[in-house]
C-alpha cells in the first residue's frame, strides 16, 4: 500500500514512522525546512519537502497513485484542503483528515470528507465516560459506622437500569429506601422498575456496599 | 441586502466600505483584534466579530444565516476555502467568493463548484497587458491557467 502522510510534525512523524515499520509504501510530506532535514534523516527519501496544500506538491509525491492520504498538520482548513484535493483532484481512495476543533467533524463530513480523526474528541470522550460512570456516593454513616446511608445515580449503561426491583440480585441484609425520579421521593416496591436518571437512598452494613455496587452499576470499569 | 466578509485587511476593508456606502448591511469577521483598529477598518459603523471565520458559531454570529453574500478575503487561502464551502454549501448563501493567491488552487475549487478570485493571474496579466499596449481582457481570461503553471 501506498501512503503518502502530509504534516512531518509529532503526529505525523509517528505514524510514517509506524508505517514504515509495518512494511508500507510512506512519502512524508513537510514544508518546513528546518523540519524536513530532521526528518530527511530519520526516513531518506520518505521525507518529501513541499507545501502539501499545493497540487505540485502532491502530483510530485505520487498522489496519483497513492492508496491513501493522511492529512495530520495541525490546521483544519490545511488538512481539509489536502483531502479535498487529494479526492477530488488525484482521485485517492481513501483520505484521512486529523481534526483538531470537535466541532469541525460534521463540516468535514458535509464537504465530502468521512474520515477524520480528532484526538481532543478521543480525549474527551474517554474523561466523559469517566465523569459518566455511576457510583455510590456515601451520604452518612449511621450506629457508629455500621450502617451506611449510600445514594446512587443509574445511568443509562448500567445492569439494573430498565428492570425491576425484584429481579435485582441485592445482598441481603441491604434496604432500598427511597427512589428519586426527576424532583419526586417516592417509596421503592418490588414491581418499580428502574430507569436511567434515578437515584436510589439504601441502608445497608458497610461491608456489603462493594456487592451493593456491583448488583445496581455492573463491575468497575478498570480505569487504565 | 446583508453580507458577511472574512478578513479585514486591504481587501476586506475597502469592500467592506465600498457596500456599506452603497446602502447595504455589512458584516466582518477577523481573528486579530487590531485588525478593526487600522485606519480604514475604524470608518466602518456596522458589525464587527472576532474569530476565525472556519467556525460556524463565528459565521452564525456575523449573520450568515440571512446573508445573501459571503466574501473571503484573509491572508490564508485554506481558510478562505474552507469559509467558502460552509457558507456555500451549509448556510446556502446565493454569491459566494473566495479569494485564492494560489492560482493552481483557485483553478482546482473553481472547477469543484467554489468561485474564486485570484488576485495573482489577475494581476500579473494585467501588468503585461498594460506594458504590452494590449487591450484590458476579461476576469475568466485574466483567471486561465497558463500552461507553464499547470505543468510545472
Amino acid at each position: 500500500m501506498y501512503v503518502i502522510v502530509v504534516g512531518g510534525g509529532k503526529v505525523g512523524y509517528y505514524l510514517a514512522k509506524a508505517l514504515i515499520s509495518a512494511g508500507q509504501e510512506v512519502t512524508l510530506i513537510e514544508k518546513l525546512r528546518r523540519r524536513f532535514d530532521l526528518l530527511q534523516e530519520e526516513f531518506g527519501d520518505a521525507a518529501f519537502l513541499g507545501d502539501g496544500c499545493e497540487v505540485h506538491t502532491l502530483e510530485n509525491a505520487g498522489a496519483a497513485r497513492a492508496d491513501l492520504v493522511a492529512a495530520v498538520t495541525g490546521d483544519d482548513e490545511d488538512n481539509l484542503v489536502i483531502c479535498q484535493m487529494a479526492k477530488r483532484k488525484f482521485k485517492v481512495k481513501r483520505a484521512i483528515a486529523r481534526i483538531n476543533n470537535p466541532k469541525n467533524e460534521s463540516t468535514f463530513q458535509m464537504l465530502g470528507i468521512d474520515e477524520t480523526v480528532s484526538s481532543t474528541k478521543l480525549i474527551y470522550s474517554l474523561i466523559e465516560r469517566e465523569v459518566e460512570v455511576a457510583d455510590v456516593i456515601p451520604l452518612t454513616a449511621l450506629r457508629k459506622g455500621h450502617l451506611d446511608l449510600v445514594e446512587v445515580a443509574l445511568t443509562e449503561n448500567v445492569p439494573s437500569v430498565n428492570r425491576r426491583v425484584r429481579d435485582l440480585v441485592l445482598p441481603t441484609n441491604c434496604t432500598l429506601a427511597i427512589l428519586i425520579r426527576g424532583d419526586t421521593a417516592q417509596p421503592i416496591h418490588e414491581e418499580t422498575v428502574l430507569r436511567a436518571g434515578d437515584s436510589i437512598v439504601a441502608i445497608m452494613p458497610a461491608a456489603i456496599v462493594p456487592q451493593f455496587r456491583e448488583a445496581l452499576l455492573g463491575k468497575a470499569v478498570p480505569t487504565h | 441586502m446583508h453580507v458577511v466578509i472574512m478578513g479585514y485587511g486591504r481587501v476586506g476593508a475597502t469592500l467592506a466600505l465600498m457596500l456599506e456606502t452603497e446602502g447595504h448591511s455589512v458584516a466582518i469577521i477577523d481573528k486579530d483584534p487590531e485588525a478593526f483598529l487600522r485606519w480604514l477598518g475604524r470608518r466602518f459603523r456596522g458589525q464587527t466579530v472576532l474569530g476565525n471565520g472556519i467556525d460556524e458559531d463565528v459565521l452564525r454570529k456575523a449573520g450568515i444565516e440571512r446573508a445573501t453574500g459571503f466574501a473571503a478575503a484573509t491572508s490564508g487561502d485554506n481558510s478562505n476555502i474552507m469559509s467558502a464551502q460552509i457558507a456555500k454549501v451549509k448556510y446556502k448563501v446565493s454569491r459566494v467568493i473566495a479569494r485564492i493567491f494560489d492560482p493552481l488552487r483557485a483553478e482546482a475549487y473553481q472547477t469543484l463548484g467554489i468561485d474564486t478570485i485570484s488576485p495573482t493571474l489577475i494581476g500579473a496579466g494585467m501588468c503585461r497587458d498594460f506594458m504590452m499596449g494590449a487591450p484590458w481582457r476579461s476576469i475568466s481570461e485574466y483567471q486561465a491557467l497558463p500552461e507553464f503553471l499547470a505543468h510545472a
